[in-house]
């Protein structure tokens, strides 16, 4: 039996899914979502194995909320047509259908997903390749349980890494989301966020001061005192960004 | 092309002006009751014209800071006089100082070429003044001619801007998100309603005829403009339920107003697709179109909700209806677009025109 979870804006969509879905032999419906925000609380609670998803959504989009599915959740967007997100799932080999669609490829890309144990590529990247080209991202969401934070990227200060997670800080406030530093670096606009070492990506304006603090090694004092470590190749990249301003 | 290039037009204009100048000069000179030897006319005359000529041209600053018909008469009148005796003076002066250095020594009694010069002084400075009038005139028809080549030009740019415009505008008629959103609803209701999937299919085909032969038309009523947006608002409301609500307030008169087709139905795709779409529970989309004979003030507002993803596109419609009303009507028209209390608001307002 594969549980499944049908997340669109549209009662139309929504109804198309469910009665091609119940034709389906060993699939489950756990439930219907109308908002990004009750995606995420459903998936967290009813933990279904397939979620089929929109993109175009109010309060979270499709790649936001796949950002906060728990990785085992195997994802089929079903969309109308957008031709940076089509590019995305070319790339990224994501399984997507497009509407409107026969019943037979609702059940090919089933059989996908139910097929896939691991996930393809990290979400961030995906959402990052959807966005049009030279465009960033604006807010970063993140998931504790299944409460929902938006946080505009201007009022993060910085972000550490920790293991499988980065660490936001915000208005002090810490806030942890399973994500690489890298990819978090990758999704921001380099104007605005600099990496100054291999766990720290600091927003640029909420620098005080660089201060030496042993050979090849110096210190940056951010605007509410934080302390955080600037490496040879960080400070390198602060002088580049600095002097081209 | 222009087979001569301005450089070449420029120095033909500036040998004309001179051997008319040295012309008229050696001719004065060599005449009156003490008449210059032709000798000593050419003498003086062929370096006066080469002066005479590059003292003319500052007459163009002179006639560019004072424009026929912006300029009071008075002023024209004065600035223009005291040029033209500045000018002349100082082109005579010269001519006195030549004469003096081609004839320095004078013999006494008044036979001399300085004093013959002296004789023809007040001609001269009459002469100098008439050449300035001519050069400012020359001047004057030279920065008209310039100012219509230069319109001809901004006109050129704004109807390959119209055109551009207009191109897109036809383009962006039908949203590709619109059509397949409106399909996949249809392959929804074909089994648990088909009535409202007939439906649905006579309002994307109503819509599509009537925005087709809209767009084929330099101006629609807002009449025909408002039905292809109730067509479109229809088609939407059947995809998001309850979630849309439109309410309208068209006063009689302003249906009979004409407009450019396709003008209003991007600002209501607008406010569908970046307003109630982003909201969970929707809301209410207002449309207003009001007149007072002289102006038609046409009103879309919309609920958003600001915390909700930008979705692509944002601004494009709007960027768009501005261009076009631009190259329509110029400064007589213009869209404002607010945003206040989760509402965004966008107002036309253009001439109230009847059918051309």
């Amino acid at each position: 039996m594969t549980d499944v979870l049908i997340v669109d804006d549209e009662e139309p969509a929504r109804a198309v899914l469910r009665e091609m879905l119940a034709q389906e032999p060993d699939v489950r419906i756990l439930g219907e979502c109308a908002s990004g925000f009750e995606a995420v609380k459903a998936a967290a609670e009813l933990k279904p194995q397939v979620v089929f998803l929109d993109i175009e959504m109010p309060k979270l989009d499709g790649f936001e909320v796949l950002e906060l599915l728990d990785p085992e959740v195997a994802v089929v967007f079903v969309t109308a047509y957008d031709q940076h997100a089509l590019r995305a799932f070319e790339v990224h080999a994501v399984d997507y259908v497009l509407k409107p669609f026969r019943a037979e490829r609702l059940h090919e890309a089933l059989e996908v997903a139910r097929a896939r144990s691991a996930r393809g590529p990290e979400p961030a990247v995906l959402a990052q390749a959807a966005r049009p080209a030279g465009e960033y991202a604006t807010r970063i969401v993140l998931r504790d349980a299944s409460r929902v934070h938006v946080i505009p990227v201007d009022r993060v200060d910085y972000a550490e890494a920790q293991d499988d997670y980065v660490a936001l800080h915000s208005e002090g406030k810490t806030h942890l989301k399973m994500q690489t530093l890298a990819s978090l670096e990758a999704s921001l606009d380099p104007a605005l966020f600099v990496r100054v070492h291999r766990s720290y990506l600091v927003r640029l304006d909420r620098i005080r001061t660089i201060d030496l603090y042993a050979k090849n090694s110096r210190v940056a004092t951010l605007l509410d005192g934080t302390r955080v470590p600037v490496s040879r190749e960080g400070h390198a990249r602060l002088q580049q960004i600095l002097g081209e301003t | 092309m222009d087979p001569l290039s301005g450089d070449h037009r420029r120095l033909a204009a500036l040998t004309t002006a001179a051997v008319l100048v040295g012309a008229a000069t050696a001719t004065f000179l060599s005449r009156g009751t003490q008449p210059v030897s032709l000798a000593a006319a050419i003498g003086l005359s062929v370096p006066l014209a080469l002066v005479g000529t590059a003292l003319l041209l500052p007459v163009r600053y002179v006639c560019r800071t004072l424009p026929l018909g912006q300029a009071s008469f008075t002023r024209l009148l004065v600035t223009h006089g005291m040029a033209a005796l500045l000018l002349s003076s100082a082109w005579v002066s010269i001519g006195a100082g030549l004469a003096r250095f081609l004839a320095p020594e004078d013999p006494p009694g008044g036979t001399g070429l300085v004093v013959r010069y002296q004789d023809h002084v007040p001609g001269l400075l009459a002469g100098g003044a008439l050449f300035y009038v001519l050069a400012a005139f020359f001047h004057y028809m030279l920065l008209a001619v310039e100012a219509s080549r230069r319109a001809e030009k901004q006109s050129l740019e704004m109807a390959v801007l119209a055109r551009d415009a207009e191109i897109k505008a036809l383009k962006a008629q039908v949203h590709p998100h619109f059509l397949f959103n409106s399909l996949n609803s249809i392959s929804a209701l074909t089994t648990s309603n088909p009535a409202q999937a007939r439906e649905m299919c006579i309002l994307l085909a109503e819509f599509f005829r009537r925005s087709l032969a809209l767009g084929d038309r330099p101006e629609v009523s807002l009449e025909e403009e408002l039905a292809v947006a109730r067509t479109y608002l229809a088609i939407e409301g059947l995809r998001l339920g309850k979630r849309l609500t439109v309410e309208e307030t068209i006063d009689e008169p302003s249906k009979g107003c004409f407009l450019p087709p396709l003008l209003l139905q991007p600002l209501v795709e607008n406010a569908l697709r970046h307003g109630i779409a982003t909201l969970i529970e929707g809301g209410v989309l207002r449309l207003e179109a009001h007149t007072d004979g002289r102006t038609l003030r046409l009103r879309v507002q919309n609920p958003f909700d600001p915390e909700s993803p930008a979705r692509p596109g944002v601004g494009l419609g709007l960027s768009n209806v501005k261009k076009r009303l631009l190259v329509r009507y110029g400064e007589a028209a213009r869209l404002d677009a607010e945003r206040f209390e989760g509402s965004f608001r966008v107002t036309l307002v253009l001439p109230a025109r009847g059918p051309e």
